[in-house]
């Protein structure tokens, strides 16, 4: 077959613009952001989250005061005190102080089991979407017997086999969250590979993985990252019960769970600060799951034909 | 309309055997499909998708396949290109058995052989504008990024969409017509020798499909193409076609020329096929027999001759032996016009009212 010749007058590609404005709509993923942009709530969220990572990692720019340090004369103050606007804890550490740093400790122990999991989690679960078969059936009863337990259960579980820490906690947490991350990739890839512009690119030739790479990958991510999303307040939540329980950050480290602990006892005496890093906890959370939820919808747009 | 044969120009490096050989030759294809039920999941029973199908196809025409849904015309053209496995059969690709040790393998027949599916929405990756889906292929097999994007511009000019316009846009910013048309363009991005149109015209409105159309003829004699066209429409296969096969439940019943098959059609379930036609002219009046029976189960089919069971001329001889394409018993014989039926008074031509 000859070459693909122009027939005689027809426009070279791309020389000039033609009499119509060259129409080009911007991509999927543009008009994602631009819908992302005009949400309102997940703008306000995203504004809340964006304050809270700056107070953690600029800790020492809105705080002079020492978390590890504090007069036992000074402890449970009240909202208010002059000095501690926030109170004290039981040991008389100033609680904003404490709560600035502890954010560093608990966005960690939330972020990095999620970003691990959805790494081997995704990837697992892409590869037995879209291979099938019977390695394919062999990784997801494997991730059943996992997802059969509780999340604190399982995460207590490893916890008491690793030891105490904070690494370990992650690690806990990574594993108790690869089963469901498995299973959604999965089902996401195994929708995407009966599609038939896959099976087109398997007919033209190419080879599982550049199929995977440019057609499976772009359309599966989206559901996973919404969901890696929504997991994140989960493990903020987790990972704060963990160390509520004394098996992931150990005093004197600052973290929220850590001090929810700590000042269970002065619960009674100085309520509105005992709650106070739950209600950091909370908010985090709340402002992770609502992300989520605005990615979900800017990402669901029916494409019309 | 059958256009004279186009013969692969004598410099065409890669024909193998020049124009007696056939382009494909396909032989006792068989794909059955488990049923599973019951208990731990066990099969049950098969469908027997495509039983037995044999064809050949010449270098330079058009074979149309027709036939009811269900009959396994898309079923054999994905056993064709490999997406799914035959269970049995084999294919022969230009003198070369396709997957054999002694042949080409799949992946050198594919740059050979496309396909272009029915449904141009979901053919196309959602993500991927016009000029990746069509660059892809030549990217994937080593062809650098902008060579394979000039091929994809020139390729969308040769199907008649302006690549200023529509390059970068996505599926669902376009009309059907334009992403079949895409779709085309796609197909020819390997420069391909034959083209398996599955229902590419289906699910386009009349206008379009006959633009369609008449740019597939024009690219086949621009390019030198053999294409494989299977249709549930008789009009379009009529137009279209070279030569026609009529399918029914996975068998072949009937092939020939197209102006012998819808001249003379010799399978009972041919004739009865053009028979349905629907036409708003009271002078075309039909007289074959209408179908009766029920349509058959695909899991369990008729013994011997499938379509017996809906053959107002069936007897016993068929309930016991399939029968296989041979030579027409009735009527005047034509040059390669083959009939699987045992009954020579089933045959018997009858001309059906045609305009």
């Amino acid at each position: 077959m000859s070459d693909l010749v122009l027939e005689a007058g027809a426009k070279p590609a791309k020389a000039e613009a033609p009499e119509l404005p060259a129409a080009t709509a911007p991509g999927y993923w543009k008009s994602v952001a631009g819908r992302l942009l005009r949400d309102k709530v997940t703008m306000t969220v995203t504004v809340i989250l964006l304050g809270i990572l700056f107070i953690t990692l600029g800790a020492p720019l809105v705080t002079h005061l020492d978390p590890y340090h504090g007069s036992v004369l000074t402890r449970l103050k009240p909202i208010g005190t002059p000095g501690h606007w926030l109170g004290t804890d039981e040991t008389g550490r100033d609680l904003w102080t404490r709560l600035c740093y502890g954010g560093r400790l608990s966005l960690l122990a939330a972020i990095m089991p999620v970003t691990i999991s959805l790494v081997v989690g995704g990837f697992l679960g892409i590869l037995a979407g879209y291979v099938g078969g019977t390695m394919g059936t062999i990784v997801m009863r494997t991730m059943d017997v996992f997802y059969a337990f509780p999340s604190i259960l399982l995460a207590i579980a490893i916890c008491g086999l690793l030891g105490n820490g904070l690494s370990n906690s992650i690690i806990a947490l990574a594993v108790v969250f690869i089963p469901p991350m498995v299973r959604v990739a999965e089902t996401v890839t195994t929708q995407a590979r009966g599609l038939d512009f896959v099976e087109a690119a398997r007919a033209s030739g190419s080879t599982t993985l550049q199929i995977i790479r440019y057609h499976v990958l772009a359309n599966v991510l989206g559901p996973i990252m919404v969901y890696a999303t929504s997991l994140i307040s989960v493990s903020i939540i987790l990972s704060a019960g963990l160390s509520f329980l004394g098996l992931g950050v150990t005093p004197p480290e600052p973290e929220w769970g850590l001090m929810l602990n700590s000042l269970r006892q002065a619960i009674y005496v100085q309520p509105y600060v005992a709650a106070l890093p739950g209600v950091m906890i909370f908010a985090t959370s709340m402002c992770f799951n609502l992300m989520a939820d605005g990615f979900r919808s800017a990402m669901d747009v029916r494409l019309n034909k | 309309m059958s256009a004279a044969l186009k013969l692969d120009p004598p410099n065409d490096p890669r024909d193998r055997g020049g124009p007696a050989q056939p382009l494909l030759l396909v032989e006792n294809l068989k794909k059955y499909f488990p049923v599973r039920g019951g208990l731990l999941n066990r099969q049950v029973a098969t469908v027997q998708a495509v039983d037995g199908v044999s064809f050949r196809v010449h270098k330079g025409e058009t074979l149309g396949i027709v036939g009811e849904s269900g009959c396994g015309k898309s079923t054999t053209a994905r056993l064709l290109m490999r997406l799914m496995t035959p269970d049995e059969g084999s294919v022969v690709f230009d003198g070369d058995p396709v997957g054999d040790r002694h042949g080409i393998s799949v992946s050198e027949m594919r740059r050979q052989m496309q396909m272009v599916f029915q449904d141009s929405y979901s053919s196309l990756n959602p993500r991927m504008t016009m000029a990746e889906s069509i660059a892809y292929a030549p990217r994937m097999h080593g062809v650098g990024r902008n060579e394979a994007f000039e091929r994809a511009e020139r390729l969308l000019n040769r199907v008649g969409l302006n690549p200023a316009l529509h390059a970068r846009r996505y599926p669902h910013e376009m009309s059907g017509g334009q992403r079949q048309r895409v779709n085309i363009a796609r197909a020819l991005a390997l420069e391909p020798r034959m083209v398996i149109l599955d229902e590419a015209v289906a699910a386009l409105d009349k206008s379009v499909e006959a633009q369609v159309l008449n740019l597939l003829t024009d690219l086949k004699q621009s390019l030198n193409l053999t294409y494989l066209f299977i249709s549930h429409d008789l009009n379009v296969v009529e137009y279209m076609s070279d030569r026609v096969m009529v399918m029914y439940l996975g068998r072949v019943v009937e092939t020939g020329p197209v102006e012998s098959i819808y001249r003379h059609p010799r399978h009972p379930y041919t004739r009865a096929l053009f028979a349905s036609k629907p036409t708003l002219d009271p002078d075309r009046r039909t007289q074959e027999m209408p179908l009766t029976g029920d349509p058959p189960n695909p899991i369990s089919p008729p013994s011997g001759c499938r379509f017996r069971t809906r053959c107002a001329f069936a007897q016993a001889i068929c309930a016991e032996k399939s029968p296989a394409l041979a030579e027409p018993l009735a009527g005047m014989p034509e040059p390669s016009h083959l009939v699987a039926c045992h009954l020579p008074e089933a045959q018997a031509a009858r001309v059906a009212a045609h305009a």
